[in-house]
């Protein structure tokens, strides 16, 4: 373990009535860092961030982020100690409006009371203001988020990901059905939030890691095969194997 | 759901409100009394509606138990009244616990001498029980059909109770509250009886922006929020369970202020406001008149109830079958209720039908999207 570490997994084993989704997996993370997550269906991926997150307790193993063991704690507590997650299919609130939803999302602390007394903070909509220039969702402010289009929904849940200021976002397939365009730009837009925030990305479209540029863990059957760059990894015999296919596949 | 709001001119909103006023202040001189107080009731159960709405309509929490608030509210209404009206009878209690042979009252009664107690019983208590029954519930991750199975399993717990225990709230009788006095009136006299329609009409209105400004912004969203995907609300740091039980309590309260007008205006609590029927109705006139419109579940209340006191008197024994036609009508061509309706599309699409209005050219939100169709 390096002090420098955001986030270090240790032996995590998740066991569903005895198939092991996760089986003795280790990462580490370490602050600003950019993180792709790859690996065949069924390998863990989604399963990884549900241990992060609080949604599945891990039968063995240690979650550490920024110090303290995440095991045991409910989601929300963990989402407040600065753990955002973007969800494979978008998220958002449909009924609510673009600004709605953004303003759930910045707004702290996230107690009844304080949403009940107090009005939301201009440091806050200035905030939600940036947000959606960033994701250029600024004309449907007022739209129902359920009217926008598949990208934009996407977008909008980056966008309150964003606004949340996790130190840790995970974000799954954030790609998943957006146009080749988009694509470029959802990679560009993560790259720019690496740096001063941690992101793991998990997906599958490999154009898409690789314009991510960034270190990448192959998961396999519950377990890390491999970590490393795109290069690395791509030459690496075992996930040649078991994900990426022998050329005469 | 659509839940746009259509907006009205402030001149066609002030003139509504002037109208509205005028005809409470009048309705007890242009109603005779039996028809004022009828109407009186039903205003009342048109609070509890507005609970119900504010947990099903908004959070999405189906509760078929509002029965039990709503009791607990009429019951310490008639208590307070009983115990106040009581000094002629042997022992110096209500006049029942005579006939069990009960010589001393219970405990729980004693706090009831006390008009300011009373006054906060009558919605604290309900909103306490609420909120414990609730918070249970919701800590345990107890939704939908199960939810709604648990309230009404509860709500038959405290039926079963307050219908068996004869020496301490007079069993299945019930309480009494039209002999009663208050302030040296008969509860049952007609003056009293316009004074409840007032007070009635005032906390409706009253209930009914408190209800607004509950739902308004972003709690409100919140709540909207859990509705429609609950574990997204979790994984961006709020907790479902306090604002669940927050709400669910504040339907409890608003169940009991309903429940004590309508004890005082029917002149009786009895375990009948906790059969099951009559949880499930309040869930009708809700889903009847429009989920989350709030206005909606108002009117739904009062319309339904006066309807079936109207069909009632009209032919007897077939309410039943039109308020259950009513219900399939709305669940299979309105699911937004009758206000949802209206505020939705609704309208506009009769009117196309039969040729009044013409077509909507482009759809509304096209031309936005052209602009930024590139995506720059």
């Amino acid at each position: 373990m390096n002090k420098k570490d955001l986030l270090n997994l240790i032996d995590i084993t998740v066991s569903f009535e005895g198939f092991l989704a996760l089986n003795k997996l280790n990462l580490n993370l370490k602050k600003g860092e950019l993180r792709a997550v790859i690996g065949p269906n069924g390998a863990g991926k989604t399963t990884f961030l549900d241990v992060i997150t609080g949604k599945v307790k891990p039968t063995k193993g240690e979650v550490i982020f920024k110090g303290k063991s995440l095991v045991g704690r409910k989601e929300y507590k963990i989402a407040r100690l600065g753990v955002g997650r973007k969800f494979q299919s978008p998220r958002i609130f449909e009924n609510l409006t673009v600004k709605e939803n953004l303003e759930i999302s910045v707004t702290t602390p996230k107690s009844p009371l304080n949403l009940i007394k107090k009005s939301i903070k201009d440091e806050q909509l200035n905030e939600i203001e940036r947000l959606m220039k960033i994701v250029n969702l600024v004309q449907k402010v007022d739209s129902k988020a359920g009217s926008l289009s598949h990208g934009q929904k996407q977008w909008l849940e980056i966008a309150m990901l964003v606004g949340q200021k996790p130190d840790l976002m995970l974000v799954d397939e954030p790609v998943a059905g957006l146009t080749d365009e988009e694509t470029d730009l959802t990679a560009d837009l993560l790259k720019s939030l690496s740096g001063q925030n941690t992101v793991v990305v998990i997906d599958h479209d490999m154009e898409f890691i690789r314009r991510l540029d960034s270190n990448v863990s192959v998961l396999n059957q519950g377990t890390v095969l491999c970590e490393g760059t795109m290069e690395t990894i791509q030459k690496d015999k075992k996930v040649i194997d078991v994900y990426l296919g022998r050329p005469e596949d | 759901m659509s839940l746009s709001k259509i907006k009205f001119d402030k001149k066609i909103v002030l003139s509504f409100w002037i109208i509205l006023i005028a005809l409470i202040i009048a309705a007890p001189t242009i109603l005779p009394v039996f028809r004022l107080n009828l109407l009186g009731r039903y205003l009342s159960l048109s609070i509890v509606a507005l609970g119900v709405d504010l947990i099903w309509g908004y959070t999405g929490l189906l509760s078929l138990g509002q029965g039990i608030f709503f009791a607990l509210g009429g019951y310490c209404a008639a208590m307070y009244l009983q115990i106040t009206s009581s000094s002629e009878f042997p022992n110096n209690i209500p006049e029942f616990f005579a006939l069990y042979g009960v010589e001393k009252l219970p405990f729980f009664w004693e706090p009831f001498r006390s008009p300011v107690f009373t006054f906060f019983a009558i919605w604290i208590i309900p909103a306490l029980v609420a909120g414990l029954i609730g918070f249970l519930v919701f800590r345990n991750r107890i939704k939908g059909v199960y939810f709604s199975i648990l309230t009404q399993a509860s709500l038959l717990v405290f039926f079963n109770f307050f219908n068996g225990q004869q020496k301490l709230i007079n069993g299945t009788n019930g309480l009494k509250t039209d002999v009663t006095q208050l302030f040296g009136q008969m509860v049952g006299s007609e003056s009293m009886q316009r004074m409840f329609f007032w007070i009635t009409a005032i906390l409706v209105i009253a209930a009914w922006f408190f209800a607004k400004w509950v739902v308004k912004g972003r709690f409100g969203n919140i709540l909207i929020g859990i509705r429609d995907d609950e574990p997204r609300v979790r994984f961006t740091g709020y907790n479902p369970v306090i604002f669940k039980t927050i709400i669910f309590s504040i339907a409890g309260g608003l169940a009991g202020i309903s429940g004590a007008l309508y004890t005082v205006q029917s002149g009786i609590v009895s375990p009948q406001f906790m059969t099951v029927p009559f949880s499930i109705e309040m869930v009708i006139w809700v889903a009847v008149g429009g989920r989350g419109t709030l206005l909606g579940a108002i009117l739904g209340a009062v319309f339904i109830n006066y309807a079936k006191s109207l069909v009632s008197e009209a032919l007897p024994a077939s309410w039943m079958f039109i308020q259950g036609g009513l219900f399939i009508l709305v669940v299979t061509a309105l699911p937004e209720g009758v206000l949802g309706w209206i505020q939705g599309d609704g309208p506009r699409n009769i009117l196309q039908r039969f040729g009044l209005k013409r077509k909507i050219e482009t759809y509304p939100s096209l031309e936005v999207n052209n602009k930024e169709g590139g995506n720059e």
